[in-house]
């Protein structure tokens, strides 16, 4: 049976064997350099995060130098480890769970998931910062403001609050970001505190005017330096990332809209499982994650708003996080977003 | 002749086994949905999941319509012409396949979306927006029309050209010839091809999230990150499972029964390709057109990125090397393990047809039907109930790729296994040799085209996969596409580049060979 087709078929299996038996022989690569299966019961917690490595990275190094404990992380979208933590149930591997988005880590704590906080840690920071029931806890907050071009726009120009960017003076001018969850989280928000028909007019007017949608915050911001729009629906910390990162030169500032709703907080915020079998640890890594080092790393790196009581906000967040409005509990309510998205579609936002 | 009834014991349990692991996915949405019956009857026949239904249905069909239309010229003029370099074109048209849907869809949306580069170089005020329905098709027909285009090629190559001859003898024309006795034997290979393509698009979240045409997956997403409702994503996914059984049904209708083997063995005479001539030149077009569109452009802006990303310094070559062999352990265990399992399904669906083996054969696709979430959940509830020592290994990330892709594997065999005459295997039986003996000497070594397409198709696919990978994977593993993932949720584009550029490298290794294998046996 020689035929000339044969070689390349041959080559082929033997790559793929050769591959498979090299890399399984020499084991895998992870970023420890090699704990994983080895050493399943390695000293130390488990934490799944839905926030990325450069978000929390040097939060979690600090802890574990302090208390010579390990901790390895599952990165993963927010949404996709609350579904996992879920069908998990008892048998979850993880100690801790930090949310990106406040719905999905009341949706664990609704699903009986996640422990009690000592007393300590509940009371470390501002009760609007916090689950009522104590199970989960904000380690930074997030503003949503309206950031614009200083050399096209004058703070004094801008209105109250983004309800004001309907006028036709800002026709075409406005990019927001429909799609993006920040964005969905504060029309839940504005839905809560106005109404679907307020809300939902709102959204309309917006469309009305040309509002250019961006698929996600970012875009909207290098939009705005490019001059493309003036003015857009942000958060906070994307314009305080570039103007720490460009200069003073930078054309982009942030304004937090007074009026209303202007401006609101959405936050971040962890919890430790029911199933933990290293309770105390992970309480102590909840303490170091609202401790003064780490909570000065948040606010100086991400530029988010640091939520443990006393901890100082970066200097160039401008705003006291006291004159933001936090969210309230209407919008973890689970079934809030699904028609808050019914809404932007009947708008014609999404 | 018809085939032997009863298939040998051996191959039913290595069907049944295969079956039973692909089926767990459904299976966790059947124990989902049984939890909480009535929520989920109401969120499957509301009239909004049969509106989603409806438009997933027609987005499915035009996709597989454009990319019948794409992959047919190209895999006849790279296989059966003197079409110049046509094996270039060939890898070249094989490796958008390569690029993530989400990467594609962002790209798409990067030049033809509001303020996008097509709208600056015309200078106009608003294009016709490409979100929904339009965006969604481009895409994924640019993207996923190769899953057609790979095994059209292995089939043509089989194709006895024998009959063609006798039939230009007769008097056809080549349009003629072709449609009457090329485009026939080409049916299964078609047949397969389309289930793959179909089954990709109502499984695909990637494009149709950044397009935002509200897809079934779309839905299922939002039933998890708005509303974190398991049960209506759980019922959502059962409703997908069905439609893929419904077109696996098409699909094998489509297969039909008749015979496209050839009555005698041996080996083929090599076919002499035709002649282009002046149609040389729009052939020519038609190839660069779709490897500019769906490969150079893609390519090329991740090589601008890239740049960026080196000037500023952000990947370390040590790590590349580490999450591209993490990527490439991955792929060829599954690659490995899926062309086996469905070398078993293929040979019961094709020699044995029962009630069991059909049954084996729904099973299978069960887990490519499903968004990777689903799968991946289902993997989560039976892992931490029945075999806890396993959840979050390699081994259970490898299983699970497996039964994803599974089916992208099973349609190229399938095919293979169509064309080869079972008179052979008789034969050898004939001459006294075991049922098992036949399937190793016999049946893998001359089915050996689909087999090598199938782990190729799972390879390929296996590199780019996500969902899965972060949720299973050991703690800490990562690979190509996990990174890509990380930088592109924070908007570091240029960083994302060279990951995706390395992927594609990787990946392009096996479309290399397997063009090779689909290349004219020359003397």
């Amino acid at each position: 049976m020689i035929h000339p087709t044969l070689k390349p078929a041959r080559l082929l299996a033997a790559l793929l064997v050769l591959a498979a038996v090299f890399l399984t022989g020499c084991g895998f690569s992870t970023e420890d350099g090699g704990g994983g299966s080895n050493e399943p019961e390695a000293e130390g917690i488990t934490l799944y995060s839905g926030r990325i490595p450069a978000a929390i990275g040097p939060a979690v190094d600090m802890y574990e130098a302090k208390e010579d404990l390990d901790v390895q992380v599952r990165f993963a979208e927010t949404a996709d480890l609350a579904a996992t933590l879920v069908e998990e149930g008892d048998a979850s591997p993880a100690d801790v769970f930090f949310a990106q988005e406040p719905g999905a880590i009341a949706a664990v704590a609704e699903a009986g998931l996640l422990t009690e906080l000592p007393r300590d840690i509940v009371e470390s920071v501002p009760p609007r910062f916090r689950d009522p029931e104590g199970r989960w806890i904000g380690v930074t907050g997030r503003a949503r403001i309206v950031a614009y071009n200083r050399d096209v726009v004058k703070e004094a120009e801008l209105p109250p609050s983004p309800f004001g960017l309907t006028d036709p003076k800002w026709k075409g001018r406005v990019g927001w970001s429909p799609a993006s969850s920040s964005m969905q989280e504060y029309v839940t928000a504005l839905r809560a505190k106005y109404g679907d028909k307020r809300t939902g007019q709102w959204l309309e007017e917006m469309v009305d005017n040309g509002a250019v949608a961006f698929p996600d915050n970012v875009a909207i911001r290098d939009a705005i330096a490019g001059g493309e729009i003036d003015v857009g629906l942000i958060n906070h910390y994307y314009v305080a990332q570039a103007i720490a990162e460009g200069g003073s030169d930078y054309p982009v500032a942030p304004y937090f809209p007074p009026g209303g709703l202007g401006s609101l907080m959405l936050l971040t915020s962890v919890g430790v499982l029911e199933s933990s079998d290293r309770k105390e640890e992970a309480f102590d890594f909840v303490r170091s994650l609202l401790g003064d080092e780490s909570q000065a790393f948040f606010t100086s790196s991400s530029k988010e708003y640091p939520l443990a009581r006393g901890a100082e906000a970066d200097p160039s967040l401008s705003v006291p996080i006291d004159e933001i409005p936090v969210s309230d509990n209407d919008l973890v309510d689970l079934k809030e977003l699904q028609a808050t998205i019914d809404l932007m579609k009947e708008s014609g936002a999404l | 002749m018809a085939p032997a009834r009863r298939a040998p014991a051996w191959l039913l349990a290595g069907g049944a086994l295969v079956g039973a692991a692909a089926v767990l996915p459904a299976a966790y949405l059947v124990a989902v949905v049984a939890g909480d019956l009535s929520a989920s009857l109401d969120t499957a026949l509301s009239s909004r999941a049969l509106e989603t239904l409806l438009r997933t249905a027609a987005l499915t069909a035009a996709v597989v319509v454009t990319s019948i239309a794409i992959a047919l010229p190209i895999g006849w003029l790279t296989v059966r012409t003197d079409l110049p370099a046509r094996r270039l074109w060939a890898v070249l048209c094989t490796l958008p396949l390569v690029i993530p849907s989400y990467v594609g869809a962002y790209l798409l949306v990067a030049a033809l979306g509001p303020n996008g580069m097509l709208q600056d170089a015309l200078g106009v005020e608003r294009l016709p927006s490409i979100y929904g329905f339009t965006g969604a098709w481009l895409v994924l027909t640019l993207f996923t029309f190769p899953l057609l285009l790979i095994p059209l090629r292995a089939a043509l190559r089989r194709i006895d050209p024998q009959l063609e001859d006798a039939a230009r003898a007769m008097g056809r024309g080549p349009i003629e010839v072709f449609r009457t006795v090329v485009l026939p034997q080409l049916r299964p290979v078609i047949a397969a091809g389309s289930l793959l393509v179909a089954l990709f698009v109502i499984s695909d979240f990637g494009a149709v999230s950044i397009l935002r045409f509200d897809s079934f997956t779309a839905e299922i997403y939002v039933s998890y990150q708005s509303s974190f409702d398991r049960v209506a994503a759980a019922a959502l996914g059962a409703v997908l499972v069905l439609a893929m059984l419904g077109l696996l049904l098409a699909s094998s209708r489509m297969r039909g029964a008749k015979a496209v083997h050839r009555l005698g063995p041996g080996t083929l005479r090599p076919t002499r390709p035709y002649r282009l001539g002046r149609w040389r030149w729009p052939a020519l077009v038609f190839c660069s057109l779709v490897v500019l569109v769906a490969f150079v452009l893609p390519v090329g802006v991740l090589i601008y990125w890239a740049s960026k990303g080196i000037s500023t310094g952000s990947t370390s070559l040590n790590t590349i090397a580490a999450l591209g062999g993490n990527s490439l352990l991955i792929a060829a265990w599954a690659a490995a393990l899926g062309a086996l399992a469905a070398l078993v399904v293929a040979a019961l669906v094709v020699r044995y047809p029962s009630r069991a083996t059909r049954l084996v054969e729904r099973f299978a696709h069960a887990g490519y039907a499903l968004p990777g979430i689903l799968v991946a959940l289902g993997l989560v509830f039976f892992a931490t109930r029945a075999v806890p020592a396993l959840y979050q290994t390699i081994a259970l990330l490898v299983f699970a790729i497996t039964i994803h892709y599974l089916p992208l594997a099973i349609g190229p065999i399938v095919s293979s296994l169509v064309q080869l005459s079972p008179r052979i295997e008789e034969a050898a039986r004939g001459m006294g040799r075991g049922q098992a003996e036949v399937f190793r000497t016999i049946t893998i070594p001359l089915a050996r085209g689909g087999v090598m397409a199938g782990a190729a198709l799972v390879f390929l696919h296996a590199m780019k996969e996500l969902t899965v990978t972060l949720i299973l994977s050991p703690i800490g593993f990562k690979t190509l596409a996990t990174d890509i993932w990380t930088q592109t949720t924070y908007g570091f584009y240029e960083a994302s580049a060279i990951p995706a550029l390395v992927l594609l490298a990787v990946a392009a290794i096996p479309v290399y060979l397997l063009s090779e294998q689909g290349a004219a046996p020359s003397s």
